[in-house]
């Protein structure tokens, strides 16, 4: 068959939404874009673990130290599933790891911002896993089988996390005057760095419209940014916390909050690796595989040591 | 990355409930088969998802071809006759 044929084929399942499994003929381009995809995606579950990590030790109780604790797993088996989504693809993960740590592939910037307080902690669970559910819930429709089941996984995992991160922000703004401000400190830092989770803006997407077309993408970036502020601003308003956007409000007549623009130099800086911490994170990530490989190589040399006996017995 | 540390995947099979079948979760690498079931408890069933686990070598898994599919489920499309709606029974009968 010749290729026009099985990319005619391809778009047909697709625009069918019947699901694109491993084995099944697709474009390298559409292969390549979920590689890069799918392993950033990875990349920011297991980066995401380092700043709420930090303060697994100084949560102000028991109770919020195991739901921490639960919640860094939570992002470590989200990065876990992902990996092996992007195998699928034929890949190795140690491939895709090594791009990460040279830094060659992208994580989301997010991670780039420092966890300064415990307020912080709200802060990330509402709004950053807020942010990413938003992105994530079209995802588990995506045209790619493995990917789309990934996605249902983590969303369900997902909303205790956005809760989680809400309860705490409520009680600290119903707490003390400097709880208070603390909790508003934390919300000041991290509004502006969740909006721009969704990417750059529709006319400044590269990958938009190819992505569309293959349903790997449901909604443009500005469309899942709106739904973002739609949700999130009534949910500060109601815990007595105000959004640091002058412009912010509410428009009566299409039911939706206008919002103001957004630092898009700053945004640019992030990603191309003049954040605050993204030298911080990346040195976190390799000193892990590093510190971490006598490990793997001394479970690999008993495992086939244990083979060798089995086989001898 | 040496050789030596490169665990083989695995693909991992979740039962739910005694009486379910085990279905597939998803893959993880490990060393052998008791690290691939351990992980796959704190990877898999982290929210009480089961009650059984099978893990088998992603390489040992044999798979019917998807570019062949047509062809190979064929047999099955013209008949019709295995399926209980195909045939016609009167009117008012009970109990069938």
């Amino acid at each position: 068959m010749s290729n026009e044929e099985l990319e005619r084929q391809f778009q047909e399942k697709i625009d069918n939404e019947i699901k694109i499994e491993p084995r099944d003929w697709m474009p390298d381009a559409y292969r390549n874009l979920l590689i890069r995809q799918i392993s950033q995606h990875a990349h920011s579950e297991t980066v995401g673990m380092l700043p709420e990590g930090n303060w697994i030790t100084r949560a102000p109780s028991l109770r919020r130290k195991q739901i921490l604790l639960a919640k860094v797993q939570d992002e470590a088996g989200h990065g876990l599933y992902l990996y092996s989504a992007c195998e699928t693809l034929g890949v190795d993960r140690e491939d895709t790891i090594d791009d990460l740590h040279s830094g060659k592939a992208k994580y989301s910037s997010i991670f780039n911002y420092p966890a300064l307080t415990w307020a912080d902690m709200g802060a990330i669970g509402w709004l950053v896993d807020g942010a990413a559910i938003m992105n994530q819930i079209p995802l588990s429709r995506c045209s790619y089988g493995p990917y789309a089941r990934s996605m249902v996984r983590i969303c369900k995992e997902e909303s205790f996390h956005q809760r989680q991160g809400y309860e705490i922000m409520t009680h600290l703004a119903n707490g003390t005057p400097e709880q208070k401000a603390m909790a508003q400190d934390a919300l000041n830092r991290f509004w502006w760095p969740a909006m721009m989770m969704f990417g750059p803006s529709d006319n400044d997407s590269k990958h938009s419209a190819q992505s569309m077309k293959w349903k790997i993408k449901r909604f443009t970036n500005d469309e899942l940014r709106q739904q973002f502020v739609d949700a999130t601003a009534p949910q500060a308003e109601l815990i007595g916390l105000k959004v640091p956007d002058a412009d912010l409000k509410f428009n009566e007549s299409t039911g939706h909050y206008e919002y103001g623009e957004m630092n898009w130099d700053e945004f640019w800086q992030v990603v191309n690796g003049n954040g605050p911490c993204n030298k911080e994170r990346l040195d976190a990530r390799r000193k892990a595989k590093e510190d971490g490989m006598w490990v793997r190589e001394a479970a690999a040399a008993y495992a086939k040591k244990q083979e060798k006996k089995e086989k001898r017995a | 990355m040496s050789e030596n540390a490169n665990w083989p995947l695995w693909e991992v099979f979740i039962s739910s409930k005694a009486g379910m079948s085990h279905k597939h979760a998803g893959s993880l690498r490990a060393a052998d088969a008791k690290m691939a079931i351990e992980n796959a408890r704190d990877v898999y069933t982290r929210r009480s998802e089961g009650t059984s686990i099978w893990v088998v070598k992603t390489n040992e898994v044999f798979a019917s071809d998807p570019n062949d599919a047509d062809a190979f489920f064929d047999p099955a499309n013209t008949k019709a006759y295995r399926h209980p709606t195909f045939y016609v029974i009167p009117d008012g009968v009970k109990n069938m």
